[in-house]
């Protein structure tokens, strides 16, 4: 087995995160496309407390959950492209931000796609308002951390190819309300580790009408 | 404590997350001021330090405020690298195995276990109380792998998981007293059981823990409010 190994799903934002981080500090590594479907003895084995993709294993030690995977590659190979600033506040920061969009967006996204009515109203509503929050805190940066690509950067660019999905769903445009954010997510994609590991859009909304029905 | 450092917790003496970052402070040795929210009526600081949740526990240091109750605790250990014993261990893969337990308790312990004290419905109840006795099961294990023979989760000494869990001692230990139900049974855990009895007795932790009997109090006027409100919105 090579030392370090990704087990994931193709179409998976979080696992997208890991890709980008291990190309950006230029790990070698063994990409695994794992079956949802079936899983493999190798993934319940590695992430047997929530049977979930991503899981790193690095000399055939597994890490789990995509932030923490993040950190870890962060942590492990520390000379390359840090993700994470060195100031213990600036790194608070990040870490607030990167949690806002696991917990706030992630959620807006599940109520907006598998909702009806009053309830995708709101989500629709509430999608609208985390993305203007994020909009309003990245401000005239380059990257959330500044001038470097970082850490909220890898945490929240592989959800960009979704914002089409979220404008089919909910009807409305993500570039009206968040203008500096679409613009940082196509400077985003001028990255080699960005362009390759994100789903394109249009997969990205036949997979979820797939998965949830036509909207 | 180093000179010139200025902390303040805006918090609220019942909620664990509060707890969470006095255990911290204090297995720190840190020495901060204790500023008590209303949080029917919050403070212009508290709106103004966490405009995004509007939440407590807030830390700020020298003026700057830090959100988040895990967060917080890993930014003390870092802006205090050199205060005290260490929160964190100094390995990569050590660390992110303290980081996915710390989070495995607030994602599958103390949600469904807040889910089954707010529940409307005896079947809600039941699902949460099913859910939460799963993931104390499942920590148990974790406990045994992670002590590696000594007495906490961080080893011989306490860590983020034993703060992220020791935040929750004297809900637990209310919940006995209002239903009778031990969330650490020492018959089906033992190992949390005996690990809930020796961090209940650590110094830090008797002073960051709230009374146990007060919580009760307040749990209980918590659930008669709820249930007033229930049977108001029936009798319409």
């Amino acid at each position: 087995m090579a030392d370090v190994m990704l087990l994931d799903f193709w179409a998976s934002p979080f696992g997208q995160r890991c890709r980008i981080a291990l190309a950006e500090k230029g790990v070698a590594y063994e990409y695994s496309e794992q079956n949802l479907e079936q899983k493999s003895e190798l993934l319940l084995r590695s992430n047997p407390v929530h049977k979930k993709i991503p899981v790193l294993l690095h000399g055939g030690r597994p890490v789990c959950e995509s932030l923490i995977i993040l950190t870890y590659i962060d942590e492990a190979w520390p000379e390359m492209m840090p993700l994470l600033p060195r100031d213990p506040y600036a790194r608070a920061q990040a870490r607030f931000w990167a949690n806002y969009i696991d917990n706030k967006i992630v959620d807006c996204q599940t109520r907006l796609l598998t909702t009806k009515g009053e309830a995708q109203e709101q989500a629709k509503k509430d999608m609208i308002g985390a993305l203007k929050t994020l909009d309003s805190e990245l401000g005239d940066k380059d990257y959330f951390g500044g001038q470097a690509f970082g850490f909220v950067d890898v945490a929240f660019v592989t959800l960009t190819p979704w914002f089409y999905t979220y404008e089919k769903y909910g009807d409305f445009s993500v570039e009206e309300h968040c203008p500096r954010i679409v613009a940082w997510a196509a400077r985003c994609r001028e990255r080699e580790s960005v362009a390759k590991a994100l789903t394109d859009p249009e997969k990205v909304y036949e997979i979820v009408q797939e998965e949830y029905g036509a909207n | 404590m180093a000179g010139g450092d200025d902390l303040k917790l805006l918090g609220a003496w019942a909620s664990p997350f509060v707890t969470r970052v006095k255990l911290a402070l204090n297995f720190k040795g840190l020495s901060f001021e204790d500023v008590e929210e209303d949080l029917s009526n919050k403070s212009e600081l508290l709106l103004s330090s966490n405009p995004v949740h509007k939440k407590v526990p807030v830390l700020v240091h020298n003026g700057k405020p830090i959100c988040e109750s895990v967060i917080i605790v890993q930014y003390i250990d870092e802006a205090f690298a050199g205060i005290g014993p260490a929160l964190l261990p100094s390995d990569p893969y050590e660390r992110a195995i303290a980081r996915f337990w710390a989070a495995y308790v607030d994602d599958k312990l103390v949600a469904p276990w807040v889910q089954s004290l707010r529940a409307k419905t005896e079947e809600e109840k039941s699902e949460g109380l099913k859910q939460t006795f799963a993931a104390v099961e499942t920590l148990e294990g974790a406990l045994r792998e992670c002590s590696k023979g000594e007495g906490y989760f961080g080893g011989e000494t306490v860590g983020l998981v034993d703060i992220s869990l020791g935040s929750l001692l004297s809900w637990l230990n209310a919940t006995e007293v209002i239903s009778g139900t031990k969330i650490f049974d020492p018959v089906k855990t033992p190992l949390l059981a005996a690990w809930m009895e020796r961090f209940s007795k650590l110094d830090a932790a008797k002073a960051a823990l709230p009374e146990v009997d007060r919580v009760v109090e307040f749990a209980k006027k918590r659930q008669a409010q709820a249930a007033a409100a229930a049977a108001a919105s029936e009798t319409k």
